[in-house]
């Protein structure tokens, strides 16, 4: 079902979604993202998430997390290369995350994919990362603390990378 | 015996826009534009592939109702729409033209996988790859 959000919004929305798309080892801030879509920084961030179902940022983490997947794979670049190539500060912030939104650490993923074999050359390049992005419909923070049950000892990260 | 598409449509969210792109930035020219009533049926095919039609339709009555019509209007500008491709001699070349005449890269030409690609968008939301043929 539609959100009864105008068409032409939604396209100035999901210019946007295609700018991090572009660039998503950049920063952006809901300032430079409301600049580029036509929008008050006030409405930015809730358009974008009743439009495209998760909130900038959290779209911006799983865009991220596709990106270090694909580099993981497909180059022997270091992690540590690879997390300050897709964007992050630093590597611990990298590691968590990552385990946090695939369930398996930089070294494991790399390890696992290249055990497998893939046949996906013939399938153009983003339609493939779009297959493999990761389904992040909960909150990192909140994905972090089912994962820990309720001992609640990693309630307090940012989910803002 | 032979079998072909002819046509295959994609949703436009404005036609004359939409003809606007598909004409004077793109390189296609009208195949067909017949109009009954509110209804316009509007093909435009390429001068390299004349055998194939580029419906640019509008999600309408009598075809569907008024909330599907928003609905899929709403699904083209989300950009939730199916993949479509071009594919082209030189990658590069076809960016320079069409940026010059201000399409939406979303992509710029990337070499990858033996070829160079690039993404851009039309004006209602339908996403396009380009991309060069391997020779």
């Amino acid at each position: 079902m539609g959100t009864g959000q105008d068409p032409r919004l939604l396209r100035r929305l999901l210019r946007a979604r295609d700018r991090m798309d572009a660039a998503s080892h950049e920063e952006w801030p809901v300032s430079r993202l409301a600049e580029v879509s036509g929008v008050s920084e006030a409405h930015f961030a809730r358009s974008f998430a009743q439009a495209f179902g998760v909130p900038p940022h959290r779209y911006l983490l799983t865009r991220r997390i596709e990106r270090a997947k694909a580099l993981l794979r497909d180059t022997d670049l270091p992690i540590i290369d690879i997390a300050f190539e897709t964007g992050w500060n630093s590597l611990g912030t990298f590691g968590r995350v990552f385990r946090d939104v695939t369930g398996r650490s930089p070294t494991e993923l790399r390890a696992c994919e290249r055990s497998a074999s893939h046949a996906l050359e013939e399938v153009p390049h983003c339609y493939v990362k779009a297959a493999q992005r990761p389904d992040l419909t909960i909150a990192v923070s909140e994905k972090r603390r089912r994962d820990a049950g309720d001992n609640g000892d990693a309630e307090q990260q940012s989910e803002v990378p | 015996m032979s079998t072909q598409v002819q046509v295959a449509g994609i949703y436009v969210h404005d036609q004359d826009e939409a003809l606007g792109f598909y004409v004077d930035k793109l390189g296609f020219a009208v195949h067909t534009d017949a109009r009954n009533g509110d209804y316009r049926w509007l093909t435009v095919a390429h001068p390299d592939q004349s055998g194939f039609q580029l419906g640019l339709f509008r999600p309408q009555a009598p075809l569907v109702d008024d909330a599907t019509a928003a609905s899929l209007n709403e699904a083209v500008a989300k950009g939730a729409m199916p993949p479509l491709v071009l594919v082209v001699d030189d990658c590069r070349a076809a960016y320079d033209r069409f940026s010059s005449r201000g399409v939406e890269f979303t992509q710029q030409p990337v070499e990858r996988f033996g070829s160079v690609d690039a993404s851009f968008r039309d004006p209602s939301g339908n996403g396009w790859k380009l991309i060069e043929a391997r020779r």
